[in-house]
C-alpha cells in the first residue's frame, strides 16, 4: 500500500480517485501488473487557446519586477518571454524532476516531506506561480503539502495557475507547455518514470487551496480545468 | 589572420580566482571564481566549473555550478547544465539542457535623456531652441 495513500488522514476522504479501466493482468504472484501502453513518448505540438493564460499575464504585468515560480521543467521560450516581455525574475523549480526521481529511487512515500523544505523563496516574495498540471502527478499527501508551501511563498495579491485532470490514468508522460503569446499555450508530451495520474474533482481542489480565492476557471473541451487562483489581499 | 583563443584543457584543474581581458574556452575543471569582464566564457562539453562568474558573454555546453552574471547573454546549449542564479540581459535555453536556479532579465535603469547623455541630433528635426541658461543642464 501507498504510504501516501495510508498516511493522508482526513484528506484522503476528500480526494476522488478515479482509476481508468485498463487492462491489469496478475504476474502469479499475488501483484497486479500493469499493461504496457502503447502511447508514443513524445508527441507533435498542440496549440490552443487559454484565457486563464491571458488573465494570468495581465495580473503579472500589473505587478512591476514580480518574482515568478515556474513548478515545470526550464523552457527556453518561455524564460524569454516571461524574461523579455513582460520583465520577471523566474525561478525555475523542475518538480516534475523531483517526482521521478523519488520514482527512480522507490521514495514516492518522502515526496510530501521532501516537498515542505523544498523551496528557498521567503515566504510571501513570489508574485505568480505556474503549477501546469504538477496537481495531476502528485498522491494526495504531497499535492496537500504543495498545496500549502505554494500557498505560503505567495504575495498577497499573487497568482497561481495550474491545470487539472479529468481522468485518472497510468499515462507515463509528463507535458511541457510552451507559452505561445499572450494568449496562446502549446505543449507537447515527453517521458516520465512516474505512471499515474490522480484527480482532484473541484471540492477537493477548493478545500486544498482553501487560503486562495478563484479568479477564473475555464474547462476545455478535453475536460482539463484550467484554474487561477489569487491570495487574498488582507484588508 | 586567425587569432588563437586561450583555452583550458580536459586535465586542468584550477582552484581559486580566474581573470582574464580575452576570451577563453573552459574544458577543464574551475572551482573558484571567474571574471572575463567584456569577453565570451565558453564552457565546453567536458567543463566542470564551480565558481560564480561573470563575463561579457556566457556559453555553456559543459557544467556549471554557480551564479552566472553577463552584461550581454547567457547561453545554455542543449548538452549544458547549469545550477545557480543567472543575471543577463538576455538568456537563450535549448531544449534538452538542464537548468536549476532563478533567471533575472531585468534590464538596468537606462538614464533619463537628457541628464547627462548625448543624442546624436536628427538633421531632419528642428533644432530646439537653445534653454536659456548659461553652461548648465537643463531638465525639460
Amino acid at each position: 500500500m501507498n504510504t501516501d495513500q495510508k498516511t493522508s488522514g482526513g484528506f484522503s476522504g476528500l480526494v476522488s480517485r478515479l482509476s481508468r479501466q485498463t487492462p491489469r493482468s496478475d504476474d502469479h504472484h499475488g501483484r497486479v501488473v500493469v499493461e504496457p501502453r502503447t502511447v508514443p513518448a513524445v508527441s507533435a505540438d498542440t496549440t490552443y487557446a487559454s484565457k486563464t493564460l491571458a488573465r494570468f499575464l495581465d495580473l503579472l504585468f500589473a505587478r512591476p519586477a514580480a518574482e515568478v515560480v515556474d513548478l515545470g521543467p526550464v523552457i527556453g521560450s518561455n524564460i524569454t518571454f516571461l524574461g523579455e516581455r513582460v520583465g520577471c525574475k523566474i525561478h525555475v523549480e523542475d518538480l516534475y524532476a523531483d517526482i521521478d526521481r523519488h520514482v527512480q529511487h522507490n521514495k514516492l512515500d518522502q515526496l510530501p516531506e521532501f516537498i515542505g523544505g523544498r523551496f528557498s523563496v521567503p515566504a510571501s516574495s513570489i508574485d505568480a506561480v505556474l503549477g501546469w498540471d504538477i496537481f495531476d502527478h502528485l498522491a494526495p499527501m504531497a499535492a496537500t503539502a504543495l498545496a500549502s508551501v505554494l500557498m505560503r511563498m505567495l504575495r498577497p495579491g499573487g497568482v497561481f495557475l495550474a491545470f487539472f485532470g479529468a481522468r485518472a490514468s497510468d499515462d507515463p508522460r509528463y507535458t511541457k507547455y510552451f507559452i505561445q503569446d499572450e494568449t496562446h499555450l502549446r505543449f507537447r508530451f515527453y517521458p516520465s518514470a512516474c505512471t499515474r495520474r490522480w484527480v482532484l474533482q473541484n471540492r477537493d481542489i477548493n478545500i486544498m487551496f482553501a487560503g486562495l480565492e478563484i479568479c477564473e476557471t475555464v474547462l476545455l473541451k478535453s475536460g482539463v480545468r484550467e484554474i487561477l487562483f489569487r491570495k487574498r489581499i488582507l484588508s | 589572420m586567425h587569432e588563437e583563443m586561450a583555452s583550458i584543457g580536459k586535465s586542468i584543474v584550477i582552484n581559486g580566482e580566474l581573470s582574464g581581458s580575452e576570451d577563453l574556452t573552459i574544458e577543464g575543471r574551475v572551482d573558484g571564481k571567474i571574471e572575463l569582464r567584456d569577453h565570451v566564457l565558453t564552457v565546453g562539453t567536458n567543463g566542470r566549473i564551480k565558481a560564480q562568474v561573470s563575463a561579457k558573454a556566457i556559453v555553456v555546453l559543459g557544467q556549471v555550478t554557480g551564479n552566472l552574471n553577463a552584461t550581454e547573454k547567457v547561453d545554455i546549449k542543449d548538452s549544458g547544465s547549469v545550477e545557480g542564479d543567472i543575471v543577463a540581459p538576455r538568456v537563450a535555453i535549448a531544449d534538452g539542457s538542464h537548468f536549476k536556479g532563478s533567471i533575472d532579465m531585468q534590464k538596468k535603469e537606462q538614464p533619463e535623456k537628457g541628464v547627462g547623455t548625448f543624442t546624436k541630433p536628427d538633421s531632419k528635426t528642428p533644432k530646439p531652441e537653445p534653454a536659456p541658461v548659461n553652461g548648465e543642464f537643463v531638465r525639460v
